[in-house]
């Protein structure tokens, strides 16, 4: 098979993802943006597993660029804790996110106040 | 052009396609519904590529939970059904860096890799992979562990708004 195809996906996917996290106001399509971004580097992963394998098949198995780790799978293996630690932080996102709506009604990026103002956020809280 | 080509080909295409639509689809439901499509082929692209399990996760955690997730929080911020005309920002700059980033990857990838021919890989079944992750990689294994856990109380603590009251409170 020809590798270069899913390289080519992933990159497009990764260009698509950064497209959408800097497009949308919608904090929780900026989140399905970021999972884009994150199943092209892992479908990186799992790709650079076959063909990267299969460039490692002259080099001796002691010497540093083939350690013993670099058995069959292991790309997959990576894949894999991706996939953990993308469920992770979409947990937590969404529980930043509704807080934020419970605290103000509304879940647009650009209005975020990155500046501490005690006086409203005591009232909003109140209200 | 073999049979995986043309399977790598289509998978690829729906996989961007539907990215695309994610991306630029003007109703907030409908967006993750695109999400499902895009994320379903790409489990697609793992199965040509060998990595069986990779796959089933893929559909079980993705598929079946994260979107699911996402859906939920659409609902719950009282997203409107029909198309939202303010969801975004001005394209030009957006597009020029995604564009810049995803086509100069891609003519990075392609002059690397080229239109050269691999071989098949063995599939990593469920099997080689569980004997990959409890030998060479159980340390990471039990430190993600660790990392599931608090991220799961942090999300906890984070939707309870008591418990951050009352700990601001005995702070003062």
């Amino acid at each position: 098979m020809h590798v270069v195809i899913p390289y080519v996906v992933a990159a497009l996917l990764f260009g698509l993802g950064v497209y959408g996290v800097l497009r949308r106001r919608n904090a929780v399509l900026v989140l399905m943006a970021v999972e884009l971004m994150l199943n092209a580097v892992n479908l990186i992963l799992v790709t650079a597993d076959v063909s990267l394998r299969s460039a490692l098949t002259g080099v001796a198995v002691e010497s540093w660029a083939r350690p013993a780790a670099a058995a069959p799978g292991t790309g997959g293996v990576l894949a894999l804790f991706v996939i953990v630690l993308a469920a992770a932080e979409v947990g937590v996102g969404l529980a930043i996110i509704l807080q934020y709506y419970r605290m103000r009604k509304a879940v647009v990026v650009d209005d975020v106040r990155l500046d501490r103002d005690e006086d409203t956020d005591e009232e909003r809280v109140a209200g | 052009m073999t049979v995986a080509d043309v399977l790598l080909l289509a998978l690829g295409a729906v996989a961007v396609g539907s990215g695309a639509l994610v991306v630029t689809s003007s109703h907030l439901v409908r967006s993750g519904l695109y999400l499902v499509v895009s994320l379903g082929a790409i489990a697609g692209l793992y199965l040509v590529l060998g990595a069986e399990l990779v796959a089933w996760v893929q559909i079980l955690v993705y598929v079946g939970a994260v979107v699911v997730l996402l859906l939920f929080a659409v609902m719950l911020t009282r997203a409107p059904i029909g198309p939202s005309p303010d969801l975004d920002r001005p394209a030009l700059p957006a597009a020029l860096i995604g564009g810049g980033i995803g086509i100069g990857l891609a003519v990075l990838f392609a002059d690397a890799f080229r239109w050269v021919r691999h071989p098949y890989p063995e599939p990593a079944t469920a099997e080689r992979v569980g004997e990959q992750i409890f030998g060479a990689w159980v340390l990471p294994f039990e430190v993600i562990s660790i990392l599931l856990l608090s991220a799961l109380v942090g999300a906890i603590v984070l939707s309870r708004p008591d418990i951050g009251a009352r700990a601001a409170t005995e702070g003062d």
